[in-house]
């Protein structure tokens, strides 16, 4: 029995009381909201010391650009990063669930978690909620065996890979790989080529635009480059679109005075952290 | 086959798609673009972007959306491509047949009138295009009339229309109508200011909306002819 | 379709069929009304390809146009005719690639052939040229498509106009455009971003530059396009040289990547 002094704890996962509700509403006419979609390209390669996420930074509502600068490339654990298109909503809940997981699995286990640890614990979580959590992913990671990429589908189907694209862009980036792409390529030609994937999908795929993110991460060390690169730049405005004043009308006008009925000063002193247990 | 069948509780994933399977043909696409239209006192101004996409993907980044249909009248079009280009090749023929049988070019208010005629005249097959005809009329002023697919004609001064029409007809009733502006000097509208606004009204559309971008044509009609300008958008 | 109405007959033929003449009712088209008055009532047309070839690409050089296609016609998932040329010789400065049904392209490629077979009859000295005939289709297609049943193909025409080069395409609505690159099927998302990336960098091409990138494009298609083929022909067409078809091309092809580091998860 719930109280207030001891409430209900809800139950884990997804609540689904109000699907039948929603299926009767959109019979009558009434459909869901549809969730932003991340019309994407996102991108990971294998390089001679580790891997290269790329990925673009728009996301749309059906023709109209919801974010011109949103982030794709999301945080597993130290050693490892995700890059998530399809729904924004999912792949940010997939990514942050499953990287506290890693960092518990860390903490237990007191050593670097494999990358395939984290391919695994996602797509074995896609796979249950069976396409209904609209994450592609594309996780990148370097672990004591070296440097991997996975690339996971909404449905759990995994791969491991050298070089893979994901999103509406996926074609685009991958002519590039296809025709590009070697064995052991150095740091700056990987980033070049990353960097070329993602630009292929920014001009070629109107789901993907604005600009390029990359993540680099070697054996040790990451870096986190956003923005690697502004592919577009905004058009410069001809005129000047200031208002003068008076220009909103006022519709209503009231005053209404603050009465002081009495002054007091009370001092805060700055108080340190409690670190005693 | 019988041990499959001794078992008939057994669950098995359907992997069959519940949708129907044969793809319907549809007879139209949207072939996405946006025109916006400003008239002067003495000058239209309509300009039209350079995109013509489908779905996520580009067909070309620079298609002329604008028809030249006589010294003092362009139409732009945009929506299903294919309907725009049999449209305006009926339109350029009735504008030529007008020419020849009266020896005159079509006023704008006449070919604003057919134009509403051939629409309707497909009302149940329509052309699904979404048609800004600008121009000067008789006494030299400049005229923007709008249509919706199957033929109504609304005459106007200032129009957006297309993918980003919804976008950015707000954006004219204000800066170019005033409106929802108090205390302001309503001063018609001048040639350069309305070249500025619509330069300005697609670098705004091509930041929001995925189907207008890459750069645009503009047509200024005068006394004097039509002057052609063209102006750069971003093409991602 | 009714008579035309007999105060109309010194006036201009109409341009449009199908419309209601006075006291006539309107044909709505797939409507159970219509069929009493058409021959084709229940008939089924084709709404779906059958046997169908895959991407076409076409780029502008220097003096000319390639197009090429694979050899491939499938039925469904079924890599069906393995050496079907889809790409034609039109005449001296029209060069063709048609995708999609290949019995609708086999269709449309007889008419064309016999409308040069009628050019050549005048014998006038006058030749189709590229843009006439990139017009004739857009009639053809849309014509058919607003019969809803449409030819379904996508189809590259290039050809020399007036000493310029001119590369177009239409598709089985009849939306037709011109470009420098030109890509349709699978190609439009795998071919273009390569193609367009080089014609940018140097719309120049010789040749064999030209040559050379479009088998890059054509092995990138072969990789990734499950319905394509590794061997191609080639529509070569420039003004010194005339058309030129060549082929078929193989690609080669090596799929190592696929087991590299394939040691995870299995």
């Amino acid at each position: 029995m719930s109280s207030i002094l001891v409430p209900d704890i809800p139950a884990p996962g997804f609540s689904f009381d109000l699907c039948q509700r929603n299926s009767l509403l959109e019979k009558k006419g009434y459909p869901a909201p549809k969730a932003q979609k991340t019309g994407t390209t996102i991108v990971a390669i294998v390089y001679k010391d580790g891997v290269i996420l790329g990925a673009d930074t728009r996301a749309t509502e059906g023709n109209i650009v919801a974010d011109k600068l949103c982030s794709k490339i999301h945080y597993l654990a130290d050693n490892m990063y995700c890059c998530g298109a399809g729904t924004a909503a999912d792949t940010e809940a997939t990514t942050n669930m499953i990287s506290s997981q890693l960092e518990l699995h860390r903490l237990n286990t007191n050593r670097v978690v494999p990358v395939v640890t984290a391919a695994k614990m996602l797509s074995q979580m896609l796979f249950r909620y069976q396409g209904h959590i609209g994450a592609a992913l594309i996780v990148g990671g370097v672990d004591n065996a070296g440097p991997h990429v996975y690339c996971i589908y909404p449905h759990g189907s995994c791969d491991s890979l050298q070089y893979t694209t994901m999103g509406s862009g996926s074609l685009a980036a991958m002519s590039v790989f296809e025709s590009q792409w070697r064995p052991n390529m150095s740091e700056e030609e990987g980033k070049e080529l990353v960097a070329d994937a993602i630009r292929a999908g920014v001009f070629n795929d109107l789901g993907s635009g604005s600009s390029v993110d990359l993540c680099v991460i070697r054996k040790g060390s990451v870096d986190y480059l956003r923005p690697y690169e502004m592919s577009c730049k905004k058009g410069e405005k001809q005129g000047t679109y200031r208002y003068k004043r008076g220009t909103t009308a006022v519709l209503q006008k009231s005053v209404r005075p603050i009465i002081i009925e009495d002054e007091m000063i009370q001092r805060v002193d700055h108080e340190s952290m409690d670190t005693s247990s | 086959m019988a041990l499959v069948d001794r078992e008939p509780s057994r669950y098995l994933p359907d992997y069959d798609v519940q949708a129907p399977k044969q793809l319907h043909f549809s007879p139209y696409a949207d072939n996405g673009g946006s025109v916006v239209a400003i008239a002067g006192d003495d000058f239209s101004i309509i300009a039209a972007d350079t995109r013509l996409s489908a779905g996520f993907s580009i067909y070309t980044r620079k298609q002329e959306k604008l028809f030249t249909l006589s010294s003092n009248t362009v139409l732009g079009c945009s929506g299903c491509w294919c309907d725009t280009l049999t449209l305006t090749r009926v339109m350029a023929a009735r504008m030529q047949m007008y020419e020849h049988e009266h020896h005159k070019t079509m006023a704008t208010p006449a070919a604003a009138q057919m134009l509403s005629t051939m629409l309707y005249y497909k009302r149940f097959f329509p052309y699904y295009v979404s048609n800004i005809l600008a121009g000067l009329d008789s006494e030299g002023k400049g005229v923007i009339y709008r249509y919706d697919p199957v033929g109504h004609c609304e005459k106007n001064y200032y129009v957006a229309g297309g993918s980003s029409g919804a976008l950015l007809q707000p954006l004219l009733d204000n800066q170019v109508g005033y409106l929802n502006q108090e205390n302001v000097e309503k001063v018609p509208i001048t040639k350069e200011k309305a070249l500025a606004i619509i330069k300005d009204v697609f670098t705004s559309a091509a930041e929001r909306d995925i189907y207008t971008g890459d750069g645009i044509f503009i047509k200024i009609i005068t006394k004097d002819g039509i002057a052609t300008d063209f102006f750069e958008l971003r093409r991602d | 379709m009714s008579m035309p109405n007999k105060a109309d007959c010194f006036s201009s033929l109409p341009f449009w069929q199908n419309g209601p003449a006075p006291g006539a009712f309107y044909n709505f088209p797939g409507t159970a009304a219509s069929s009493s008055n058409y021959n084709d009532c229940g008939i089924q047309r084709t709404q779906t390809p059958m046997v169908t070839g895959s991407s076409v690409i076409g780029i502008q050089y220097k003096d000319g146009i390639i197009i090429a296609a694979d050899v491939l016609a499938s039925y469904g998932s079924l890599a069906r005719f393995r050496n079907c040329e889809r790409v034609m010789k039109v005449n001296d400065n029209i060069i063709l690639g048609a995708g999609g049904d290949y019995a609708d392209y086999q269709y449309l490629r007889s008419l064309i052939e016999q409308k040069i077979i009628d050019e050549k009859c005048l014998d006038d000295g006058f030749t189709l040229k590229p843009k006439s005939l990139h017009c004739w289709l857009t009639r053809v297609m849309y014509n058919k498509r607003s019969n809803f049943n449409p030819l379904w193909n996508n189809f590259i025409i290039g050809g020399i106009e007036d000493g310029k080069p001119f590369l177009g395409t239409v598709d089985k609505l009849g939306t037709a455009f011109s470009d420098p690159v030109i890509a349709t099927g699978y190609g439009a998302y795998l071919a273009t971003p390569i193609l367009t990336k080089a014609y940018d960098a140097n719309s120049q091409m010789t040749e064999e530059e030209a040559t050379n990138l479009i088998y890059k494009v054509m092995q990138v298609l072969f990789y990734r396009d499950a319905r394509s083929f590794p061997k191609y022909h080639l529509g070569v067409i420039s003004k010194e040289k005339g058309v030129e078809i060549r082929g078929p091309i193989e690609i080669e092809h090596n799929w190592e990547v696929s087991t590299m580091g394939r040691n995870q998860l299995r």
